[in-house]
């Protein structure tokens, strides 16, 4: 009695996965449930929830019944098993790599991340005790050159920030496959309409959820999603999902559930001792963001493309970083991995350098000069002097933010008004 | 475990086990409340199912409270499940036994796959699952799964009432 399973496209997944009626009273939307804590119906039934034997509501710290919608729609979203939604993109990072390293372990990153994602991992991470390997994602095999025997995750963005460089994410994972390491991808600036990495070999995947899957720059939030594909007991190397765990009463997460289980570890332990929670009222504005995802994303990459292709021969403009583009050394990568558009993040590079970029910001009348991407409204930055400032010169540069580069976050208005505003500002 | 195993199972033909089920044989319950064998019968027993150990190693009179049989065939009263938390070498037996009692489904726990057991359960005319959890299947139906973070995979535009509520 097998049969083949009917599937759902996105966009009826991205308005239904996760959310249903309101049991009791029949509530259509899913209601914003702004409660700290829940009764339990007697002595055994807590006790059954604290031993994690029964599903249910604890406290919001862990567990809220809107965030819950949200985390399983995002899971669906990204062909995954679970997910765990928590107060910000870097709480996300935080809770995946808290759940899988210890103190002396060691990871790869690629060089080409967001900036506050590279301080995160030198700074923050390193008084951990964990060390960092950065490595240029363009050859991929400068990941297998820095496998240790205490590597214990490859973290990657698929699409990456500032200048929408992709890297080969198939070849990432299968080096990180040979090894039994997990891949960990932030998906933030691709989103799952435009990329699902656990198609291509990701087990872990983060996002910032205050970018293009919120949408409208209203709310803060990240989420861990567990692809559901990592066979955590196959060896030792992480034993706080192989081994017993003595405050939920020496259960092995990994064996107890299954495919799950590094969710549910992210969620019962490390976002339980770490507290970085994401609110039921953002929970909420997320999940009325992600209903029209499919249609912003599609928008967002094609008004991005029409401004490249247009800023590619500015006389003021010297060069364009955008997938999309023919002349793009990611042109192909785009092609394979992003097959509805490349997302609507790049840089430009202007001739006259860093005085010319200050400038343009400064004039710019429509985009926002602000410190974030993925937002309805069209945004410039000039990263060298804002969200890359942290990093050295040499870092900047490899980072793709160096002194004469700015960046543009493609919105939904009339493409023609923003290709105005920006040619106003240039010159 | 994933269960990206290429096996599916038609959402009614499970609905329809899991409602017309009343007592569930655990064979390989442990007598241990932390494993996961424990886990999956504490909350089936919750959600009203009758639930019967088969465990030939303990010397426990009762898990869960419930008296504890040391085989299938030492039954006393057929159970409309046969659940198998059990080692892989061990399936076919056991599958043989639940058939020549007549139970009405052969449930094979998450890691557990059988292609010669599956062949011999439909020709028996008996419900066949296998790598797959009824606990599991039981929340993802009644809406509980999602409230972990867990892909249910279901859609639907009808309000979701739990049996024991
Ligand atoms: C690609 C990427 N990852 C992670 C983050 C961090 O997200 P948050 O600001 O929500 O902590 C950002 C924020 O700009 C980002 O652009």
């Amino acid at each position: 009695m097998t049969k083949k399973k009917n599937s759902y496209g996105f966009a009826t997944r991205a308005i239904h996965s996760g959310a249903a009626p309101e049991p009791i009273t029949g509530a259509r939307n899913t209601p914003i449930f702004q409660t700290t804590s829940y009764v339990f119906k007697n002595t055994e039934h807590a006790e059954r929830l604290f031993k994690l034997e029964d599903f249910g509501f604890i406290y919001s710290r862990l567990t809220n019944p809107t965030v819950s919608v949200l985390e399983e729609r995002l899971a669906n979203l990204e062909n995954s098993r679970a997910a765990v939604a928590c107060s910000s993109g870097h709480a996300s990072q935080q809770l995946a790599f808290t759940s899988l390293l210890g103190n002396n372990d060691h990871f790869i990153a690629s060089n080409k991340l967001y900036g506050g994602s590279i301080n995160q991992f030198n700074k923050t991470f390193r008084n951990f005790g964990w060390e960092c390997s950065f490595v240029d994602p363009d050859n991929v095999k400068n990941f297998e050159n820095e496998i240790k025997d205490n590597t214990k995750l490859i973290f990657i963005e698929t699409l990456s920030n500032p200048d929408g460089s992709i890297v080969d994410i198939e070849a990432v994972a299968k080096i990180a496959k040979k090894y039994h390491i997990p891949l960990v991808v932030d998906n933030t600036l691709a989103t799952p309409f435009l990329h699902n990495p656990a198609n291509w070999g990701a087990n872990i995947i983060t996002h910032s959820l205050t970018k293009f899957i919120c949408g409208n720059g209203t709310s803060m939030g990240g989420i861990v999603i567990d692809c559901g594909n990592f066979n955590f007991l196959k060896d030792n190397k992480y034993p706080g999902l192989s081994q017993p765990d003595q405050s939920y009463n020496n259960i092995r997460f990994s064996e107890t559930f299954g495919d799950f289980g590094f969710a549910m570890k992210v969620k019962a332990d490390t976002l339980r001792d770490l507290g970085c929670t994401l609110s039921p009222q953002n929970a909420f504005y997320i999940l009325n963001g992600i209903e029209t995802l499919n249609l912003r994303m599609k928008k967002h990459s094609d008004n991005a493309l029409i401004v490249a292709k247009y800023l590619q021969n500015h006389s003021k403009v010297s060069s364009v970083s955008y997938a999309g583009l023919k002349n793009n050394k990611y042109y192909n990568l785009g092609k394979k991995y992003f097959p509805y558009g490349v997302g609507s993040i790049f840089t430009i590079k202007l001739k006259n350098g860093y005085n010319a970029c200050v400038s343009m910001v400064e004039k710019a009348n429509l985009l926002s000069h602000v410190a974030n991407v993925g937002d309805t409204r069209s945004l410039i930055i000039h990263p060298a002097s804002t969200t890359h400032s942290q990093l050295s010169d040499d870092e900047k540069i490899k980072a793709g933010a160096g002194p004469d580069v700015i960046r543009l976050s493609i919105g939904l208005e009339d493409v023609e008004d923003i290709i105005l505003d920006i040619d106003n500002s240039i010159n | 475990m994933s269960l990206k195993d290429n096996i599916y199972y038609a959402d009614d033909y499970i609905k329809e086990i899991l409602f017309t089920t009343k007592s569930i044989a655990i064979v390989g319950l442990s007598d241990k409340e932390n494993r996961p064998s424990s886990f999956a019968a504490k909350y089936l027993k919750n959600r009203g199912y009758k639930i019967i150990p088969v465990n030939p190693v303990t010397d426990k009179k009762t898990i869960l409270g419930e008296k504890v049989y040391k085989s299938i065939s030492e039954l006393e009263f057929i159970p409309d499940m046969v659940d198998l938390f059990v080692k892989k070498e061990k399936i076919l037996s056991f599958v043989k036994e639940a058939i020549k009692i007549k139970t009405k489904t052969i449930w094979l726990q998450l890691g557990l796959i059988d292609k010669e057991s599956e062949k011999i359960a439909n020709s028996a005319n008996i419900n066949f699952i296998m790598n797959r959890c009824p606990k599991i299947e039981y929340a993802k139906f009644s809406g509980e799964l999602g409230w972990a973070g867990v892909n249910s995979n279901v859609i639907s535009n009808k309000r979701k009432l739990l049996k024991n509520d």
